[in-house]
């Protein structure tokens, strides 16, 4: 969920009221945000780096609001302050405009060369802006966060903002080599090569990140306006010569990307939002986007569309009873502006450019929800009847835990996954030998795999309980994952039973009497004879020679029992003699 | 021994004795340790009622060992006197002497020698005075007769600092008769034993008294895991509900039933290497049911079902990867998936409890697999007010009365609702879960009816664990055996 910073005072002097936090906090959690933090820049620093840092940095009040992550237009105070306001019926959604330059419209041409990397490309105009500094400073801070969230850092879309004013159109949206692109980028002195800055970015914690995207690429992308000057090489960097400035009064918008759904919803969340700053409200310049197919686009899309909801929908779905009239009035409070229409029990939404998140009837029943204040909603129970089952190996489970701690067992509860050495080296085997599952992206080595035994999981325990007064007696009954070409996924889960025992005698009558009693539990009788079950002399790398046995049950082998291996207790950074006894309890089903 | 032979002479003299007697006196009458006497007295009293014994505190002042050998033979300076004949001693010959040296310059002090260094053969020694008193001695001789209070404070603390002197504490007991004295006591019996039940002797044997403050001895017991013991409190309030537990058995998952089928968009963060735990064997899952898969991967691309889908390039190669599920709403997705396929539609409500699997590195606050916990409500007309209703009757079921809910947004549920539950510790609302009405992106392409609703909520069996054990602070009593 992004988390958006405002200063406090600001953010209330565009509410035109003031809250306590408390209020404040109160309308959050009703609109659907989160008031997760009240800070200061001096106390993050402070926190983050120490009290001496902080010295003379600002104390001005911070409020930390987490939006829904699909809420692009509550990024930043402008778009937020408007929801809000919408929300609380002091004012109406603005109607966002595309319209036609005096002059001539900009023009960006896409060659084809762009159609390997990242051959989309949409932009629009924001003409006579007036900035102010905190007004500048959240248009910046708008397009980081759009960057982080939907543009899913910088992969799907990359944002460039220029002052037009220094450029000459038309722009070129093109692919060339690194070695063939040369520009001063933003807040450099000097030219450098498309490489060299690939060089120099490896090192700035900031584009560090978005160099992959076009790294290994053989022709980077970029934008060139009618004299050759380089816009931007997008997704990593603008150039110096557009940089935008307070002062800036037209700006050229920019958007490339991969996914041209997102592109032009990028474009429309930047320019619905700032246009409010623009000599015409809420206007928006067009530009022309030529495809390398010579197709025409003008954009921003700035798209209105209509759905038509029955009210009696939306009072079925949300379990209330208002009429259409009053729905098309909360519905208009979420920026959706609805009327009844038709029979008297439709409602027309009209869904701004501003919400791309509403693509659904659902969505907009949820907002109607909103609106209406869940916490206003009646609760009540389904009248759906139904006989409660249990999952018969849970079931299972849930018996055998109960008596295997009756017999004076303690359970553990131990990883899932764990490293390749827990089941392979340690046990003695090679990893091939045991069909298990392997993890490509592990962050540490104690994911490496899913484990096809409980034993190293127990074992784990009992080193981490040394001090424990002896015997210990561990037991699990959980699952463990192994390679099966024959299931949809290529694998399959087995429920595991097993026990240990630990103590200055190996046990091994204490872990075959423990084997007798869950056999008698489980009504299997002892002996060959069909339904019975019976241990045969055997042998395994974990186990002590001799010391090993093999369990067959109804006619099948479910696993061994038997004295540990020295080398495993050791490996396991153990001292005692062990024994220890794991079956599949799946054939008792 | 409560009847060793001191004992006994202790009760005999305390029959006899007005009042009392003290314990260091009478160790000092029979000529033993007092510790002896001090074992006798404990004894004793472990019997009940017989004496009374208060604890006294004296303190004594005894003679050091060098304090007894001047006591005995005189302070250092009368020695050196007496050692020094008429016509007197050469001076290194009176430093020979065992008590020379100290002796030597206290009798100078005391002006009872002199020193002639004008003498012949060397420094010579002469008496000044005819006799002297030996005070030291006789001081000392006066604390050996326990006589020590006739001394001044000043006269102690010179001997004291002469290490002739020491102060002792000494603990005693002023012993009296108990309500129950009797000079006659016999051994008490610590356990009734099969032979004094058969013989019925216990009826003639005083017994040992328990103490009860003691611990008693803990039962040689297995038990279970304090986590799990919250699973099945949780299994069993879904079972009281009327909900049927769904298969979970399936670590292994593919993207296409944890992400896709969910209506999750394949560029969805939590599809990251970062968040998930993908598979390199096997790396991808052949099966996938095509019919069904067609249908997700249009609504993904295109929309359909009243949506505008993603419009993106949904990719099959994307769906196959395998992973460690997420989440178990994979599972209620294969579940709802089944339900689907019988015609015609029944009601269904199912739940779960198992584990899920998050790529992070452990520490205090972040586990790679924790246990979520998930319910699930099919049927025709379900309302948002249904699903605030089941969860009032679910969290009241744990104790949790104070509820609110927060719009929220989730890729699957629309609308979206954060559970608060108001904790009476923090005093503050605590997010306790999150649920929602699945969209119909999800449900439709299953082939569910399309006036069939989902409700579903999930929680955290750790998380919720952890907010509970204010109420459960029991189950924090065992030994928590995590690695």
């Amino acid at each position: 969920m992004p988390t958006v910073s405002l200063k406090r005072d600001l953010l209330f002097r565009a509410l035109g009221r003031t809250y306590t936090d408390e209020e404040f906090d109160e309308l959050c959690f009703e609109f659907g945000l989160e008031l997760d933090e009240i800070t200061s820049e001096k106390e993050i620093i402070s926190k983050e780096q120490g009290n001496e840092k902080a010295q003379g940095a600002s104390d001005v009040v911070l409020y930390k609001i987490d939006v829904p992550a699909n809420r692009y237009d509550l990024l930043c105070l402008e778009g937020l302050v408007r929801g809000l306001q919408v929300f609380k019926e002091r004012i109406k959604a603005p109607m966002y405009k595309r319209v036609m330059p005096n002059g001539e419209i900009q023009k960006l041409i896409i060659t084809e060369e762009t159609a390997k990397i990242r051959p989309y490309a949409v932009a629009a105009v924001l003409r006579n802006i007036k900035f102010t500094k905190d007004r500048y400073e959240s248009f910046i801070e708008l397009q980081e966060k759009l960057h982080q969230n939907i543009c899913r850092k910088r992969a799907l879309v990359a944002i460039g903002t220029h002052d037009l004013d220094t450029l000459s159109g038309p722009f070129t949206y093109t692919a060339k080599k690194p070695s063939d692109i040369k520009f001063k980028p933003l807040n450099k002195t000097k030219e450098y090569t498309a490489c060299e800055l690939m060089n120099i970015y490896k090192t700035d914690n900031h584009l560090k990140h978005y160099l992959h995207i076009i790294e290994n690429k053989p022709l980077y992308p970029v934008i060139y306006d009618s004299n050759g000057v380089v816009l931007s090489m997008p997704p990593v960097i603008n150039g110096h010569h557009s940089k935008i400035t307070v002062n800036t009064r037209n700006i050229f918008i920019e958007c490339t990307g991969t996914d041209f759904t997102k592109a032009k919803i990028v474009l429309d969340i930047i320019v619905t939002t700032f246009s409010e700053y623009c000599e015409n409200q809420f206007t928006v310049e067009a530009a022309e986007v030529v495809f390398p197919n010579g197709k025409l686009h003008t954009f921003p899309e700035l798209a209105y569309r209509k759905e038509m909801v029955r009210a009696d929908l939306i009072n079925k779905k949300v379990g209330i009873r208002e009429t259409p009239e009053n729905l098309a009035k909360l519905l208009t409070r979420m920026c959706l502006k609805s009327e009844v229409i038709g029979d008297g029990n439709q409602i027309e939404i009209e869904i701004p450019p501003t919400r791309a998140d509403i693509i659904h009837a659902c969505d907009i029943i949820e907002d109607a929800a909103i609106a209406y204040g869940y916490n206003n909603i009646q609760m009540t129970l389904p009248k759906t009847y139904t006989i409660a089952n249990q999952f018969p190996l849970n079931k299972l489970t849930e018996l055998l835990r109960h008596d295997m701690a009756a017999a004076g067992f303690t359970e553990a509860l131990t990883f899932a996954l764990c490293s390749q050495e827990d089941i392979a080296d340690k046990l003695g085997l090679d990893i091939s030998a045991t069909k298990a599952v392997l993890i490509s992206n592990p962050k540490t080595a104690e994911f490496q795999v899913a484990r096809t035994t409980l034993l190293p999981g127990l074992l784990k325990t009992i080193a981490a309980n040394r001090k424990m007064p002896l015997p210990l007696k561990l037991f699990e009954i959980s699952d463990i994952v192994i390679k099966d070409s024959s299931r949809d996924v290529g694998a399959r889960n087995y429920r595991h039973l097993c026990a240990v025992y630990y103590n200055k005698n190996p046990g091994f009558e204490i872990i075959h009497g423990l084997l007798d009693r869950l056999m008698q539990l489980l009504d299997v009788p002892p002996g060959e004879k069909k339904g019975g079950y019976v241990i045969k002399a055997s042998e395994g790398p974990a186990f002590f020679p001799g010391r090993c046995a093999e369990i067959f049950a109804r006619g099948q082998s479910i696993g061994k029992l038997g004295v540990l291996h020295p080398d495993v207790i050791t490996k396991f950074e153990l001292t005692m003699p062990c024994s220890c006894v794991e079956i599949n309890i799946e054939p008792f089903l | 021994m409560a009847d060793g032979p001191v004992a006994e002479v202790l009760l005999q003299r305390l029959e006899a004795a007005d009042g009392g007697l003290d314990s260091a006196e009478l160790a000092a009458e029979l000529g033993v340790e007092h510790q002896t006497v001090v074992g006798a007295v404990k004894s004793l009293q472990a019997l009940g009622e017989i004496i009374e014994a208060e604890l006294r505190s004296t303190k004594r002042w005894e003679l050091t060992a060098e304090g007894e050998e001047i006591a005995r033979e005189g302070s250092h300076e009368a020695r050196v006197f007496r050692s020094v004949p008429p016509e007197g001693l050469p001076q290194s010959e009176l430093m020979r002497l065992p008590s020379g040296k100290v002796g030597f310059s206290k009798a100078m002090s005391n002006k009872w020698i002199r020193v002639d260094k004008s003498a012949a053969d060397g420094p010579r020694v002469f008496r000044v005075v005819d006799s002297v008193e030996d005070e030291v001695q006789r001081r000392l001789q006066l604390v050996q007769g326990g006589q020590a209070e006739k001394l001044g404070e000043k006269e102690r603390s010179e001997l004291r600092k002469r290490k002739l002197l020491t102060e002792v504490n000494l603990k005693t007991y002023w012993v009296s008769k108990g309500s129950a004295f009797s000079t006659s006591i016999s051994k008490q019996e610590t356990e009734l034993s099969p032979e004094m039940i058969s013989s019925g002797s216990w009826r003639d044997r005083p017994f040992k008294p328990y103490n009860f403050s003691a611990h008693g001895v803990l039962p040689d017991s297995g038990h279970l895991h304090p986590l799990l013991k919250v699973r099945t409190q949780f299994r069993q309030i879904f079972l009281e509900m009327g909900f049927t537990e769904m298969p979970t058995d399936n670590y292994i998952e593919s993207s296409f039933w944890n992400f896709d089928a969910l209506f999750q968009p394949q560029q969805h963060p939590a599809r990251d290497q970062h968040d998930t735990f993908f598979l390199r064997d096997p790396a991808q899952a052949q099966q996938l049911p095509m019919d069904y898969v067609h249908r997700v991967k249009r609504t993904h691309s295109q929309g359909g079902y009243g949506s505008q889908g993603y419009k993106y390039n949904w990719k099959l190669d994307e769906a196959r990867k395998n992973l460690l599920r997420t989440h178990t709403t994979s599972a209620s997705a294969r579940a709802l998936y089944r339900l689907a396929q019988k015609k015609p539609f029944t009601a269904a409500k199912y739940f779960s409890i198992d584990r899920v699997f998050r790529n992070e590195t452990l520490d205090a606050t972040h586990l790679a697999e924790f246990h979520q916990i998930e319910g699930v409500v099919a049927d025709h007309g379900l309302t948002l007010g249904h699903l605030m209703g089941v969860l009032r009757e679910f969290f009241s079921k744990l104790g949790i009365t104070q509820l609110r809910f927060k719009p929220t947004y989730n890729p699957y549920t629309e609308p979206s609702m954060e559970v608060f539950s108001y904790h009476q510790g923090l005093k503050k609302w605590v997010e306790v879960g999150n649920s929602g009405i699945f969209r119909p992106e999800m449900l439709l392409p299953m082939g569910l009816p399309e006036n069939v609703s989902v409700i579903a909520w999930g929680l955290s069996l750790e998380r919720e664990h952890l907010l509970c054990t204010e109420s459960c602070a029991v189950i924090m009593t065992y030994t928590s055996l995590l690695p």
